[in-house]
């Protein structure tokens, strides 16, 4: 089999530029082979699809003009003169909803696998941040075609984020540039989604693939427990990154499969004088907490429902983030009994509280 | 027999690569050419050489997706206006006989300055401004 | 003594107010005079019942010696209200056209006031149903007064005056719905009622649409009368052109005329005239052809072929437009389609008006030509909507292309996974 190192090109480059340590990180990074080993792949495909989605933001970038009279018909433009801008707008909305997904199921794979222990508590709390910014990156481009639906949604999400005590109301305007959704939100949420965001994630990103790439793969109790003899491992390169870009491919496919048998919908300009649609629903990812605000009771003791609501998703948010770092009688949680039990319940509650917003 | 498993192998992975790539390049490609009509919303339109205009006559253009009516008055000077009826969004005509934008569906008259002289019309129609250069007719909106 | 000092002081507040203030308290002079005739009735509380100091003859500097005579110089009230200056008190009801007309029909006088205002409503008056009545010495009929007020006169584009378009059916329901005074003409008092839940009215005092029309649009101002059989149509036609010109060269129109019927308003109703619709074409049970038209006649099968056929272009215009809306939502090109549309919608609005030629040719022609219109712009619609699903054809040769590349990928990964293993 060729190898990399062979080649001219690399041998002109090594000569000028020191590759060991790239050589290194390569072929001797391995990779362990066990019952678990799909996880692993998760990651990788949340990384390809934000590559994605740079790629065909990029592209977007080229005719969208935002504003409140230009926004809805140059993504109307993009969609019916440009040549394939409809392939390129439809993979940006699949590849961004996919991307999310894959985050998530990136996250709760870790966290089973218990992959956020010492020394890889900071690529937990990076992640757990990036996927903050996802979501974020989700709202704000959610927003972006200023169409109907994605204006009522943005003015309840908005809505609710007023309702955080003392901050509410600054966030509120901070985030919507006045007292109401207008043309200004439409301005700011744009340089929120090509500017802002990419800067923050792209730091972040960096800070957790070096952290991936510097501790390697974390290797799950059943796997460690195994006599060294047993232990089965594949490089990296090639062959976990042929399998990844195999997978990379299949998403591919998938992902042109869904753009074109299942493509997204302009929906009808926004009119902020209109009065709102039925059936406001935000983006799936944050069904479960609009969900849940739902139906909370409008007093909980002293506070009123909303924001007591608030309050706990964002204790929860915070204890999610430094989960690793958290102990309970001198004895990390990660390695007591409730562990299991939390991650079960969250994704229960994010499963339940979700199918119960859509099909309610 | 193994040579030629492999030579299979890297016929595929070349087919399929050349393929995969340029079912990526070409889209793009194709997408950043820019379309024939450049811009979302229609700020100007060119409406032809003078000559094509007759004295005394009109003629209904599309500016996006709006009509308008261009006329070439008597005195050899162009008007422009949005042809849908301030009433009932019927399209607007020129009389020749009476020099007037009439809009068939109830009656309703302009005068040629767009204003609504009678009938049900209860506003104006909106100009538009007719640019001749080198003999070439623009229409843009009255703002930009 | 105490009197004089205070007419003094108003005399000088008087004029200090004529040289600084605006002309609505220049009123309170009489060509930079104390209007004395204000004064002292303001001071006796005197002054006359809905007296408004912004009626347009107060303000004009024309005061009470303008109708009633009299001096507004004069300090002493008996000196002022003497017949030496030509006091007249309150004029009779008689009188009041006269009194008004002094002015008003002197074109000469007029033009110093309102260069462009008309000098023929006393004339006009006495040619209405009032004046004769007035005339033949009803005293109970309208009079100037009766409309414009005595005391609180506005001009008719001031919207408090009492024949601002908005005001006016209320001024003329004051009398006319009036049972009892009506019920001694033989008139009916319910127009008011009836006149403000049709379309005219409902524009005008809901919609407050000054354009459309209110009581004297169609009875005339001041030589109000009702429209006979032979003018209706024209009434209806200052306004309703169109209609009124198909139906004039119409055969019914002729048949009508011979049968004694009213135009326009055998079909559409007089006061309470209600908004158009299409049912009122056809043999359905909203249907005003069915009045005469029985089943087995010309007319009737008229009808029923002229409702079909509006019914048809109204059917295929609004599935064209939720087409539209679809096409739309999906982010695919509908600027032609709303091109067409257009074009359709327009086909309706004109149908709708040719009806009114009940000629049969016309209308079955008009309506042809928008359901065709219709369904280019449907076929448009249609394809755009195909175009977006079709996209997926194009995509086979991508999917191909990958398809091929993971399978390659995944032999490759067969064949060195040979190689693997061990620790």
């Amino acid at each position: 089999m060729a190898k990399l190192t062979d080649s001219n090109v690399f041998k002109w480059l090594d000569e000028r530029v020191d590759l060991s340590p790239l050589t290194k990180l390569l072929y001797h990074k391995k990779v362990p082979v066990h019952s678990h080993t799909i996880w692993y792949y998760m990651g990788g495909v949340t990384l390809f699809l934000f590559i994605v989605q740079v790629f065909t933001g990029i592209l977007l970038l080229m005719y969208y003009v935002p504003g409140e009279n230009s926004a809805y018909e140059s993504v109307q433009f993009i969609l019916n003169k440009v040549s394939f801008g409809w392939l390129i707008r439809n993979i940006h909305s699949w590849s961004a909803n996919l991307m999310i997904l894959f985050a998530f199921i990136h996250m709760f794979s870790a966290f089973f696998t218990k992959a956020l222990r010492k020394p890889r508590e900071l690529t937990w709390v990076s992640g757990f941040i990036l996927l903050l910014l996802g979501m974020f990156f989700g709202f704000s481009g959610y927003l972006l075609p200023w169409n109907e639906l994605a204006f009522f949604a943005t003015k309840v999400g908005t809505d609710i984020a007023g309702a955080v005590p003392f901050i509410g109301d600054w966030l509120k305007i901070l985030l919507r540039g006045g007292d109401d959704v207008t043309g200004a939100t439409l301005s700011r949420f744009f340089g929120f989604h090509v500017a802002i965001l990419p800067a923050a994630f792209t730091i972040f990103l960096t800070l957790h693939l070096l952290l991936v790439q510097r501790q390697g793969m974390s290797e799950p109790d059943s796997f460690t427990k195994l006599p060294d003899e047993k232990k089965k491992y594949i490089s990296f390169f090639p062959d976990f990154a042929l399998r990844d870009f195999l997978l990379w491919l299949i998403v591919l496919i998938a992902l042109l499969a869904l753009t074109v048998f299942s493509p997204w919908d302009l929906g009808i300009k926004a009119d902020s004088l209109a009065s709102a649609p039925e059936g406001i629903k935000p983006e799936w990812y944050f069904m479960f907490m609009f969900q849940t605000l739902k139906y909370l009771p409008p007093h909980i003791w002293f506070i009123e429902g909303e924001v007591f609501g608030l309050l706990a998703f964002g204790a929860a948010g915070v204890i999610w983030m430094v989960l690793p770092f958290i102990k309970i009688k001198k004895k990390l949680l990660i390695e007591s009994k409730y562990y299991f039990y939390i991650g079960v319940f969250a994704i229960a509650f994010i499963i339940i509280m979700t199918l119960i917003g859509y099909l309610s | 027999m193994k040579q030629d498993r492999r030579g299979f192998l890297n016929t595929l992975l070349g087919i399929g690569g050349i393929g995969a790539i340029a079912s990526i390049i070409y889209p793009v490609f194709e997408f950043l050419l820019p379309p024939e009509s450049r811009e979302p919303t229609v700020s100007s339109i060119k409406a032809g050489a003078i000559d094509q205009y007759e004295v005394n006559s009109a003629k209904i253009l599309k500016f996006g997706r709006e009509p308008v009516i261009l006329i070439r008055k008597d005195s050899g000077e162009f008007s422009a206006f949005s042809a849908t009826c301030t009433h009932l969004d019927c399209i607007v005509q020129y009389r020749q006989d009476t020099k007037q934008i009439l809009c068939a569906c109830h009656n309703g008259h302009y005068d040629l300055k767009g204003r609504n002289v009678s009938g049900p019309p209860p506003k104006p129609l909106t100009e538009f401004k007719v640019s001749v250069i080198n003999n070439e007719i623009t229409i843009s909106t009255m703002e930009g | 003594m105490k009197n004089i000092i205070r007419r003094a002081y108003v005399l000088f507040v008087g004029t200090v107010i004529f040289i600084n203030l605006p002309s609505t308290v220049r009123a309170y002079t009489l060509q930079d005079k104390v209007d004395n005739c204000f004064v002292c009735h303001q001071e006796n509380e005197m002054l006359p019942e809905g007296f408004s100091e912004n009626d347009i003859h107060f303000t004009s500097g024309i005061g009470c010696v303008g109708c009633h005579g009299g001096s507004a110089i004069e300090e002493d009230e008996e000196i002022a209200m003497s017949s030496k200056f030509g006091f007249i008190g309150v004029p009779d009801k008689k009188d009041i056209p006269a009194t008004c007309g002094k002015c008003h029909s002197d074109i000469e006088f007029m033009r110093q006031y309102r260069p462009r205002i008309a000098t023929d409503q006393v004339s006009q008056y006495f040619e209405s149903v009032h004046g004769k009545k007035l005339k033949q010495g009803d005293n109970k009929v309208a009079d100037c007064t009766s409309c414009h007020s005595a005391h609180s006169i506005l001009p008719v584009d001031d919207p408090r005056s009492s024949v601002y378009p908005l005001n006016l059916p209320e001024t003329c329901n004051h009398c006319h719905g009036n049972s009892d005074l009506m019920y001694t003409y033989k008139l009916k008092s319910n127009q008011y009622e009836e006149y403000s839940k049709s379309v005219h009215g409902v524009a005008l005092l809901e919609h407050r649409d000054i354009s459309a029309p209110a009581c004297n649009d169609c009875h005339g101002n001041h030589g109000a009368t009702p429209p006979g059989i032979q003018s209706i149509s024209h009434v209806c036609g200052t306004c309703h052109v169109n209609n009124q010109q198909y139906f004039e060269k119409s055969n019914l129109s002729t048949i009508f005329s011979e049968a004694g019927f009213h135009g326009c308003e055998e079909c559409h109703g007089y006061h309470s005239i209600p908004k158009p619709s299409d049912d009122m074409l056809g043999v359905g049970e909203k249907s005003v052809c069915i009045k005469c038209h029985d089943s087995g006649d010309v007319g009737y099968d008229a009808a029923l072929s002229w409702g079909g056929k509006l019914n048809e272009l109204r059917t295929i215009h609004e599935h064209a437009a939720e087409v539209l809306a679809e096409v739309v939502k999906k982010g695919m090109n509908d600027v032609d389609i709303d091109f067409a549309l257009k074009d359709v919608n327009q086909s309706l609005i004109q149908l709708r008006t040719f009806v009114h030629t009940f000629d049969s040719k016309l209308i079955v022609e008009k309506a042809d030509e928008g359901i065709v219109l219709a369904n280019n712009a449907l076929e448009l619609a249609d394809k755009e909507i195909e175009e977006y699903y079709n996209r997926r054809i194009g995509f086979g040769f991508a999917t191909l292309a990958f398809v091929i590349l993971a399978f390659g990928v995944y032999l490759k990964i067969r064949k060195s996974s040979n190689v693997k293993h061990e620790s």
